[in-house]
């Protein structure tokens, strides 16, 4: 099988390993308990054991949106670096053919 | 696997520390030592730390209900081997921490102990494991990065466990594995898949400077080394 049609066929598995949950557990939000984050999960279990964070960040972004707009940065640096490689490559190993 | 900052007691903070800065400033030494060697990896290495930040913002649902993220540090730790991860897993956390609220400054060791160094040293164990079968590297870049990711958050489990054994040390395990493993498993598997999508970029793209930096079995390497002599 070609690369090409490999990746797309493995984007599709990893998309649909994203939907299932949001399948399985359609309707229910972060109020009824679904859908945050395992990190934060753990972090209220630690604060179950009677345990008080002894520091706090020096900076929190102060909404959702904020925080969403700083990963969206992170992936976006990321994205324009492998990118900017991938074409890079593939231009240089069609010219040095 | 972020320990959010302030979540573990200064002893252990101190500890994890203590156990990261020498693999993390050993990767530094070996990044210097693979650029000077084979100048042409320093896009490598940018691309497999561009991997880790595009691949850790990526919070995805699980069949658990709840919410994690892959780590990306199979990739460099494959290519680069698990001290150069360790590095780029410290850039990306450190962004993390200040940025994002996530993770943080104190439990920084912790984090990178687990994203940064047994992850990746898992990923490298694993791969070279299936590189003296006749498995494809396809597959064995698969499971590196599918147990990388599952180890990370193994080890954030036995990270807290440790430091809060209540009431038994078993049971905080059970706790931190039930919140952080079972909810990983379909997202290693997630990660796996992205790895292999990126590795065979790769492959295709930069074979020549793969097989230099040793990645393939030993006999392409010595192929390669005679092609180049």
């Amino acid at each position: 099988m070609n690369k090409m049609n490999q990746n797309i066929i493995l984007l599709v598995l990893v998309v649909i390993i994203a939907i299932v949950p949001m399948v399985m557990y359609s309707g229910f939000g972060e109020e009824e308990g679904y859908f945050s984050g395992s990190d934060g999960a753990a972090s209220e279990a630690v604060e179950e054991t009677g345990y008080e964070p002894w520091f706090s960040s020096f900076w929190e972004p102060p909404s959702g949106e904020i925080e969403s707009l700083l990963f969206a940065v992170q992936a976006a640096i990321g994205a324009l670096i492998i990118g900017y490689f991938f074409g890079y490559w593939r231009a240089q190993s069609k010219y040095e053919k | 696997m972020h320990i959010m900052e302030g979540f573990l007691p200064w002893y252990w903070c101190v500890f994890w520390y203590v156990l990261s800065i020498p693999v993390v400033i050993y990767g530094v030494m070996k990044i210097k030592k693979i650029v000077e060697e084979v100048p042409e990896s320093k896009s490598l290495l940018a691309v497999s730390g561009a991997f880790m930040f595009v691949i850790s913002s990526l919070k995805l649902p699980s069949v658990t209900g709840s919410c994690s993220h892959p780590t990306g540090n199979g990739l460099g730790a494959v290519l680069f081997g698990p001290a150069v991860a360790a590095v780029l897993a410290t850039i990306v956390l450190v962004f993390q921490a200040i940025l994002l609220a996530h993770g943080g400054i104190t439990t920084l060791g912790a984090n990178v102990f687990s994203m940064g160094i047994v992850g990746p040293a898992v990923a490298y164990l694993i791969y070279k494991m299936f590189l003296k079968t006749s498995i494809s590297s396809t597959i064995a870049i698969f499971f590196a990065a599918f147990f990388a990711n599952l180890l990370t958050y193994v080890v954030t489990a036995f990270q807290l466990a440790l430091a809060f054994p209540q009431p038994t040390f078993t049971s905080a395990l059970t706790l931190f594995l039930g919140i952080f493993a079972i909810t990983q498993i379909p997202l290693a598997i997630a990660e796996g898949l992205l790895t292999v999508v990126i590795w065979n970029g790769l492959t295709s793209l930069k074979p020549k400077l793969l097989e230099k930096l040793k990645v393939f079995k030993t006999k392409t390497v010595e192929e390669d080394n005679t092609v180049n002599s």
